[in-house]
């Protein structure tokens, strides 16, 4: 694998991008410690098709990759957009609620 | 001449000895169930046997012996980690180690060799120090030196302040040695075989059977098996054997990949890291350089290699070793290390009563394999872990009680 394809910039070298780890939800606010702990740490760690963070560096870009991490090869990328589709409201009255 | 030696290798006293038994056929039940038949799993095998008298042992393989990460790891010991709780077990390995050509009367080619781990910056030197003052404290020999102590112990490194990266001093580690891996493993295996202990290659796990919180049933592409108590040493699939059994784990595989220069004579006698330039090095007996160098930076289950490892290491080994810049290389490979958030390992009990989990040995799983071994056997036979296995426990994320060892990793990651 020699080269990316960034959704923002196209086709880059893979030098430029970081991998920022699987796409995972993230647990309500007052969600309790356990579920936090098991999000920070625990991992499915598949192995196939992966759906991961991706930072291209020289733009300060971040985007969605699907991988395939035994074949190594990246199937598909996309703007963060196509899954997050709202706002997140991080308050805490916002997450209570 | 010919006639005497037709008569000599004909004498029944040299008929041909196998190491290991023909596979025997699965039976439908074993006190002891161990997945995975390397260095950890055979270990752990030869201990039950031996020190707990339990031999109804089945230890299963999807692959072969030894032919998973027990074959793909650059085979150095030593003990000089960060926290009191990891230099404690990787010390109580290294005493193993110096038993075990004894214990196997089998050369498993294990030699002292000194370990320099290399400080290239002020930060790296301050760490230095603080493991070497943590391994003085557990007994263990370990030094923080200078230049002129590291141009005594290797006048082949280049000591040069005109480098780009130069060396500002070492953390000299005299019990650092190597190992013959397959040696260790085959020397397990033979010694368990020797003590009724059946070893299953080519036989793949396939899922399990629970009632409650006990594993009742292993299901395997040859057939079910009942199991009193099961093992987990499956480096490099640990995250799919655990989660057939229900275990989420706090592991993300990573490729680490190696190589092997072309054998030369012998010049470098102790094993050389640097931190900073992500390199280890040591030169084996048959003169071959076994070099390894950072993580691959996304993790994984790749086993190829790659040219961008080979051009990070070797400008990296050319800065220590200007000299080696015409030698060629002569193997190279990718294993896969199960890393884990604090660099320690996860051993001893789950959430499952009679299931133990030996998991998480990342890029530090070869030096650990006769306490990991020896412990984890004990933690099978009695049903709880000992004292030492305790801070490795799987449970430490919940209470964000970490092992972390960070600071001690050889590898650039």
């Amino acid at each position: 694998m020699k080269l990316m394809h960034c959704p923002l910039n196209g086709w880059r070298n893979v030098g430029e991008f970081v991998y920022g780890g699987e796409v995972t939800p993230t647990p309500a606010h007052d969600a309790d410690p356990k579920a936090w702990a098991d999000w920070v740490f625990m991992e499915d760690n598949t192995a196939g098709v992966v759906r991961e963070w991706w930072f291209h560096s020289p733009s300060s870009y971040w985007f969605i990759a699907e991988r395939d991490n035994v074949r190594d090869v990246v199937l598909r990328t996309y703007p963060p957009e196509e899954i997050f589709r709202e706002r997140v409201d991080f308050s805490s009255e916002g997450a209570s609620q | 001449m010919a006639l005497g030696l037709l008569k000599q290798g004909l004498r029944r006293k040299y008929k041909p000895q196998p190491v290991l038994p023909p596979r025997p056929e699965l039976k439908s039940s074993y006190d002891v169930v161990i997945i995975g038949a390397g260095g950890h799993g055979l270990a752990a095998a030869y201990y039950l046997a031996k020190e707990h008298g339990i031999t109804d042992i089945a230890v299963l393989d999807k692959g072969y012996l030894a032919g998973g990460n027990t074959a793909r790891n650059t085979a150095i010991v030593r003990s000089n980690y960060l926290t009191p709780e990891g230099v404690r077990f990787y010390d109580e390995s290294m005493k193993l180690w110096e038993g075990l050509s004894n214990e196997f009367d089998f050369n498993i080619q294990f030699s002292h060799r000194g370990h320099l781990t290399l400080a290239h910056a002020d930060s790296t030197l301050r760490t230095m120090r603080w493991r070497a003052e943590v391994n003085k404290h557990m007994g263990v020999d370990s030094e923080l030196i200078d230049p002129e102590d590291i141009r005594r112990l290797c006048p082949q490194l280049n000591l040069s302040e005109e480098a780009r990266w130069p060396i500002l001093g070492a953390l000299y580690h005299p019990p650092g040695s190597t190992a013959r891996h397959d040696a260790v493993a085959w020397g397990y295996a033979h010694g368990a075989a020797k003590r009724g202990v059946e070893i299953h290659q080519h036989t793949e796990v396939t899922g399990f059977r629970t009632e409650g919180d006990r594993v009742t049933e292993v299901e395997t592409n040859r057939g079910r098996i009942r199991c009193g108590r099961v093992l987990q040493a499956v480096a490099g699939a640990s995250s799919q054997v655990g989660a057939m059994a229900g275990l989420r784990l706090p592991i993300h595989t990573v490729p680490l990949q190696a190589c092997v220069s072309i054998p030369m004579m012998p010049f470098l006698d102790p094993i050389i890291v640097s931190g900073t330039l992500h390199t280890y090095i040591w030169q084996t007996g048959r003169g071959e350089l076994v070099m390894g160098g950072s993580s691959d930076p996304v993790p994984g289950y790749m086993t190829r290699s790659t040219l961008d490892f080979k051009e990070s290491l070797m400008a990296h080994v050319m800065e220590l070793f200007p000299f080696l810049g015409e030698v060629r290389l002569n193997r190279q490979w990718g294993g896969m290390t199960d890393m884990t958030p604090d660099f320690s390992p996860v051993m001893g009990e789950t959430p499952l009563t009679n299931y133990y989990i030996d998991a998480g040995w990342g890029t530090w799983g070869f030096k650990a394999t006769p306490v990991c071994g020896y412990r984890m056997a004990e933690t099978v036979a009695k049903g709880t872990a000992p004292d030492i296995l305790k801070p490795f426990r799987y449970e430490r994320f919940d209470t964000f009680d970490q092992v972390g060892e960070r600071g001690a990793a050889s590898v650039g990651h």
